[in-house]
């Protein structure tokens, strides 16, 4: 076993709230597991609750990484590839030029943090015209107490190929608190769809920074649904994708939900760069006490392009704040961009109307959150739609 | 069924309801006719219970308990069921889920949706871009799903077409538990003692009496009942006259 050591040098997260926690960036190393099955029951448990099972045969591959340990990876179907970041490199050297290509090392200092301690990570690619039949999973696991766990992920769907990607993301039982850094770049090819369901359920003095960034080629389609329902110290987040090819195609749905205590920085941003693309950017964000802060950037580079953004937010509690920041930059005329935003709270009329109909309080201002927060989310798995609902089950019981 | 005893009622600081008398007993539909802001939306939002409406003197009996000061959805449990005038947006609800809600427990929703012709609307979010003749429906979906025993109608027919309002009228009678027409070797008050379910109608047009009997009119004239008796008879004195008139006058 590595012997654990706090360095002062490698603190990262300046963040006022809390004391600084002083992460590690050493973990022992965590064994292979040819069946994932084999993982004990409570790690299991916490990895459905954000849509990693370990034993479903209803996956076309599987990615689970703890601490700095890749301790399982698989695929059920010819066409895909699942497997750790640094296996991919030493096997294809071509890997390489998808490495720091969407996104830039420098352009903050947590993203320059990650690149200079990243660990593992997953690749994971769908050869040209494969179509996966069921989601590939990722689950990345911080198992070690004020571990700094940065990964450096790659996905690539290859052209007319379909994949969809479930991430997971949490920590183990007697994990209280940690850092998680992870660096993603997507690169969806001519034609090509990708969807991009991560849910996160951390530790609630963890401290969160993904940094990801897409690129989508012509015909392309990236949907990306980000859901984090659970308390975690810092969140902070703002995905990009670029769509460089003509008849491009995002489409973001956020869904936040902050406890007390909990701080999120989310926001997504598309670049639309090329003629015809297309962009939806849609929040929907709760605070039961916590602050939130949602994001949109929808900037339009060629006339004819056409984008929205919808930021609503609701408040529980006179504690706690949603701030939403649309912003839309049209850098030609005729590019089409508009934004909906909107903070309050439940109108007294909607949670009357509800009562009129025989539910208390409590279960009609239930009803409407879990109204609110239901954007249609594709594909989602039903064991994930009952997570989101025991979510929002416990979000209603600290509301009152 | 309801027994209303000097009631006044305020919204914010403004007195809207004066006094208010009303009695109506089980199988009984009274209907109750007024100007625009006369205070009609007002009395059945303080007999459902809304926080904006507030009692400033006066009891409310239902089925002899008083209900003044109980929350809404103890009213709604005890038997009330408003369908508003104005009813609000439910987003990511769908009114199969309402529907549900309404029941309590388990609810043939496809059978519901068909008397109202309201299958397609079933998978939609609650009264989302819902056209002022559906919404009416939808009102009377949720209540026969509810199946409350005082029935309060804020206008049901209005905005609904010619063709609907048929369909409105049998749902209401349906509601009501009433059939349309005495059956045979029943008088009509031997009906009406079977029926055990009470409404209250708010109607500016009274095409619904066409469709619905209805025992006793009021009219609701600046926050005061100033008239009561035939329903009809009363709505041909303010088709005549005027509502100014017509609260003069004493049947
Ligand atoms: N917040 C408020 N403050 C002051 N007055 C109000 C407020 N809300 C409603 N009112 C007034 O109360 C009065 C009664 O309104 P109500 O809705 O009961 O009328 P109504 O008889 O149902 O009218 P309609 O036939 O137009 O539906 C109206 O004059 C209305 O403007
Ligand atoms: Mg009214």
């Amino acid at each position: 076993m590595c012997a654990v050591y706090i360095l002062g040098p490698e603190r990262v997260g300046t963040v006022a709230k809390n004391s600084d926690p002083g992460y590690t960036t050493e973990a022992p190393e965590h064994t292979y597991l040819e069946d994932p099955a084999a993982l004990p029951e409570e790690d299991r448990r916490r990895m459905l609750a954000v849509g990693v099972d370990a034993g479903d045969t209803r996956r076309s591959g599987t990615f689970l990484q703890m601490d700095h340990s890749v301790v399982h990876c698989g695929v059920r179907q010819e066409g895909l590839e699942v497997m750790g970041i640094d296996e991919a490199l030493a096997g294809y050297p071509w890997v390489q030029d998808y490495v720091w290509r969407a996104l830039d090392a420098a352009q903050d200092e947590f993203t320059a943090y990650a690149q200079d301690r990243s660990r593992s990570g997953y690749f994971i690619r769908a050869l040209p015209g494969v179509k996966a039949v069921y989601p590939v999973q990722a689950c990345l696991y911080l198992a070690r107490e004020r571990l700094a766990q940065c990964v450096h992920n790659i996905v690539i769907v290859e052209e007319g190929a379909e994949l969809h990607i479930i991430t997971g993301c949490a920590s183990g039982q007697r994990v209280m608190s940690g850092l998680h850094l992870g660096v993603s770049e997507f690169y969806v090819k001519k034609n090509a769809h990708l969807t991009f369901t991560m849910i996160h359920n951390w530790a609630e003095e963890m401290e969160v920074r993904p940094r990801t960034a897409v690129i989508v080629e012509e015909g392309g389609v990236f949907l990306s649904n980000y859901i984090c329902l659970s308390p975690v110290r810092l969140l902070q987040t703002n995905p990009v994708a670029y769509l460089r090819g003509e008849g491009a195609v995002a489409r973001f749905n956020t869904v936040l939900v902050a406890p007390p205590g909990s701080f999120m920085d989310v926001g997504s941003q598309v670049f639309l760069a090329a003629e015809r693309t297309r962009a939806e950017l849609i929040a929907r964000t709760v605070t039961t006490g916590g602050g939130i802060i949602n994001r949109g950037l929808l900037v339009g580079e060629k006339a004819g392009v056409k984008a929205h953004l919808e930021c609503r937010g609701l408040l529980l509690t006179s504690d706690g704040y949603i701030r939403a920041i649309p912003e839309l930059e049209a850098r030609v005329a005729g590019a089409e961009l508009s934004h909906e935003a909107a903070v309050g709270k439940i109108a007294p009329e909607e949670i009357e109307y509800l009562m009129a109909r025989g539910l208390d309080e409590d279960e009609a201002t239930a009803t409407i959150v879990r109204g609110f927060l239901n954007v249609r989310i594709e594909g989602l798995p039903e064991e994930l739609e009952r997570q989101i609902d025991r979510a929002l089950e416990v979000s209603k019981v600290s509301a009152m | 069924m309801l027994q209303v005893s000097d009631l006044s009622v305020a919204i914010g600081d403004k007195t809207i309801l004066h006094d208010i008398n009303l009695a109506i007993e089980p199988g009984e539909v009274h209907v109750l006719f007024g100007p625009n802001g006369s205070g009609k939306s007002t009395l059945l939002g303080a007999l459902m219970g809304f926080a904006r409406y507030r009692v400033l003197k006066g009891s409310i009996r239902l089925k002899g308990e008083e209900i003044v000061g109980l929350p809404v959805h103890e009213r709604a449990r005890r038997g009330i069921g408003l369908a508003f005038q104005r009813p609000p947006t439910i987003r990511g609800l769908t009114m199969r889920q309402m529907l549900a809600i309404c029941a309590g427990d388990g609810v043939n929703a496809e059978e519901l949706a068909a008397c109202l012709r309201f299958e397609r609307f079933l998978d939609r979010e609650v009264n989302a871009g819902f056209s002022g003749g559906e919404l009416k429906r939808s009102e009377l979906m949720q209540l026969m799903a509810q199946s409350p025993d005082l029935v309060l109608l804020d206008e049901p027919e209005s905005g609904v077409d010619l063709e609907n309002i048929a369909l409105i009228g049998r749902a209401i009678n349906y509601l009501l538990g009433r059939r349309v027409g005495a059956p045979a070797g029943k008088s009509p008050r031997q009906v009406r003692q079977e029926c055990v379910k009470a409404g209250l109608i708010i109607t500016h047009t009274g095409y619904i009496l066409d469709y619905v009997n209805a025992d006793v009119g009021h009219v609701l004239y600046e926050g005061r009942i100033s008239c009561s008796g035939n329903p009809r008879e009363l709505l041909r004195c303010i088709h005549e006259l005027g509502y100014g008139a017509c609260v003069r006058c004493t049947f």
